[in-house]
């Protein structure tokens, strides 16, 4: 199983005959995707890799059937092509576009509350169900299918965890990016609240950096809320304090906000927090064994419980 | 991006935010001069840099004539100004604003944030106005007031005064509060900006209004649809070497350790920088080279990390989705062939087309230090920093 995608998704790229979409589109296509069509404004009613163009989402939705869109057009456009998706019905939107303004975003954040949609990124590597559904820009190689889900904020760190837990033989249900940008859509509560009813999803790795309280949020969500176990990183020990000018940064965003400091509050929570980036799959499989061994000797595992190395 | 104060005190004002009356002068002469046409009898030279604390470093004097205006001035511009925000060395002032000087009896704190908690535009406020407003949110956090904007109605007079009532702008101050907050705001809204902070603004003259100080910055995503706020950007302010990145593409902040590095994504940037670390190094910048990487940019990346002095091994960390490892390769054998780089090379790739991004590095027979995963590519290029 899965979470957000799977092979019934039927997925529409928006700004589909620009080059970087055709070519993740293939990508997507070789990886099983079931690609319905795409959006391109002024070229409706002409085919393009094999699928129907349409002129608005809208169309696509009432001609294709699309349910999910992935969104591949400029920063500068991006803004107004998600209030589109979300307008037009869509269910799920995955938001590649890399500097969109925020003030965009928060406009697009407050039209999504009266809406049943749900948004990852922007500035993100995308969402993938290995071998069912790809909607991003990730290497599909890296992924195979599994039982832990992954969660991250940035997509090539979100690359590096995952080809260090498949080297392993650890798969993954679904690995979710929801993004580097300040204002994005889905936070990491949202994604874990999914992860936590999917059957087929053991364990949860989410990769967070400095700044913002997502990170502690969610790991205070998961104490109350999950058994299943998670492994944290926050990239970012070695970052320079952020250089700023002004108070009003700092006072809104307070002193939890360092990646120390945050990891410290997430150990304190439960979370198998790694230190070191190289070694995120080892601990997956740490915990994943040490899980194994405690269900099999008939103790019910406990969300947080220490984990002997 | 981040602009002057008299700026944003010109910005403001076409808002409709009252400011006080002042010019910008880069010379003793046209300080004099400015002083002179405010007229009054007493003034203040305020240093223009990107910085904050200016007080406390000496870069805001007051003058109670003309030739004590001209002095100021001349001792300000033209010398490095100290403040608890810049370098220890300092910043270089070229210009100073020279304003009537204010009877000030109250301050107040006024500010705007993209607040990422709220995911809206906020408002922060306090009857603390003054220096030490990041102290008052430490120690007093009931003192500063926070409120959101709802951008669907955006900021309605009841809320104004709501703000304003519970900082204590009351009696004949609260209107003026309401149009200055909402002047603000639309300023703020109007240019993307991503931070607005006057502080303070001051109650002068016993029952008037004025931003005393002010300070504003915009998104650098946005600026492009505002000319007349890209004009305002200040190169000198910038480090030079980031703004050649910058030129080319990539994202660079120096920092201060030996080891250089060339990663894509910045979560994978830093994470590098934390393995260096882990490893008992130390990073010498965070350089993000983004998606879709061409051998040219990459090799700019090499130029650009090369420039500090300090860098004594360059490590280059790519897990290619949107990148191609075949591109970068040549990149990387591009500028070991034309830069002569004679510091030791520790190159990891992994991702999209990795097997013709390895083939040629090694056609190329040069003497790149290959490493298998994350901590192999830290562990090697701490090793040759040592090694030394």
């Amino acid at each position: 199983m899965s979470v957000f995608i799977n092979k019934n998704s039927r997925v529409v790229y928006q700004g589909f005959t620009g080059q970087h979409a055709t070519f993740h589109a293939e990508e997507a296509i070789k990886h099983g995707t079931n690609i319905v069509g795409g959006v391109t404004p002024g070229k409706g009613g002409s085919v393009h890799l094999d699928r129907p163009v349409f002129d608005t989402v809208s169309d696509a939705v009432g001609q294709a059937g699309a349910d999910v869109s992935g969104i591949f057009v400029p920063p500068q456009f991006a803004a107004d092509a998600i209030l589109e998706a979300v307008e037009a019905g869509i269910k799920t939107i995955v938001v590649i576009a890399d500097g969109i303004p925020v003030q965009d975003m928060v406009r697009v954040k407050r039209y999504v509350l009266d809406h049943d949609a749900i948004i990852f990124g922007p500035n993100t590597a995308g969402v993938i169900t290995p071998e069912e559904c790809k909607v991003g820009i990730m290497p599909a190689s890296i992924y195979q299918p599994g039982r832990v889900g992954v969660v991250s904020r940035s997509g090539t760190l979100n690359y590096e965890a995952v080809a260090q837990m498949t080297a392993l033989g650890h798969g993954q249900s679904t690995s979710v990016g929801i993004g580097g940008d300040p204002i994005n859509g889905a936070n990491f509560v949202d994604v874990l609240k999914a992860f936590n009813e999917d059957p087929d999803t053991d364990a949860v790795v989410l990769i967070g950096e400095i700044g913002g309280g997502q990170e502690v949020d969610a790991a205070e969500w998961a104490k109350k809320h999950m058994d299943k176990p998670i492994i944290g990183f926050i990239a970012g020990v070695s970052a320079p304090a952020g250089r700023r000018m002004g108070h009003a940064g700092a006072i809104i965003s307070g002193e939890a906000d360092t990646a120390e400091a945050k990891m410290n509050l997430m150990e304190n929570l439960g979370v198998h927090v790694v230190r070191n980036p190289a070694e995120i799959g080892e601990t997956v499989d740490r915990v994943l064994k040490q899980k194994a061994t405690t269900v099999e000797s008939g103790r019910e595992p406990v969300h947080g419980e220490a984990v002997e190395s | 991006m981040n602009i002057h104060e008299y700026q944003t005190k010109e910005l403001l004002k076409s808002f409709g935010v009252p400011v006080p009356q002042g010019r910008v002068a880069d010379s003793e002469a046209s300080a004099g001069i400015i002083a002179e046409q405010i007229g009054g009898e007493r003034w203040v030279v305020k240093a223009q840099i990107h910085a904050g604390g200016r007080g406390k470093g000496g870069g805001v004097q007051l003058a109670d004539s003309i030739d004590e205006v001209r002095k100021h001035a001349d001792h300000i511009i033209g010398n490095r100004l100290i403040t608890p925000q810049t370098s220890a060395a300092g910043k270089l002032v070229q210009r100073v604003l020279i304003e009537s000087a204010q009877n000030i009896t109250r301050e107040f704190y006024l500010g705007l944030i993209i607040d990422r908690v709220a995911q809206r535009i906020t408002i922060i406020a306090s009857a603390s106005g003054g220096m030490d407003i990041e102290e008052v949110a430490k120690t007093n956090p009931e003192k500063v007031i926070r409120e959101a904007v709802d951008p669907s109605i955006g900021l309605p007079e009841f809320q104004c005064r709501k703000i304003a009532a519970r900082i204590g702008l009351t009696g004949s101050l609260m209107p003026q509060a309401v149009k200055l907050m909402q002047a603000l705001y639309r300023c703020f809204r109007d240019k993307d900006a991503l931070m607005a902070e006057i502080n303070p603004l001051a109650v002068v003259d016993g029952d008037k209004l004025l931003a005393v100080d002010a300070k504003m910055s915009f998104d650098g995503n946005a600026v492009h649809r505002y000319p007349e706020i890209t004009n305002y950007r200040d190169f000198d302010e910038e480090d030079p070497k980031e703004v050649e990145a910058t030129g080319h593409g990539l994202n660079y902040i120096a920092l201060e350790g030996s080891v250089g590095c060339i990663v894509n994504g910045a979560g994978l940037a830093m994470a590098t920088m934390d393995a260096i670390t882990l490893h008992g190094g130390n990073p010498a910048n965070f350089l993000d080279v983004g998606g879709g990487a061409s051998p040219k940019k990459i090799a700019n990346a090499f130029r650009i990390v090369r420039k500090d002095p300090n860098v004594k091994a360059i490590l280059l960390n790519i897990f290619a989705g949107i990148n191609r490892c075949d591109w970068v390769a040549e990149g990387v054998v591009q500028a070991m062939q034309k830069q002569a780089i004679s510091e030791p090379v520790i190159v990891r790739l992994s991702g999209t087309n990795y097997e013709l991004g390895q083939e040629i590095l090694n056609r190329s027979g040069l003497p790149f230090i290959t490493a298998t995963d994350l901590d192999d590519a830290a562990r090697k290029a701490v090793d040759a920093v040592h090694n030394l």
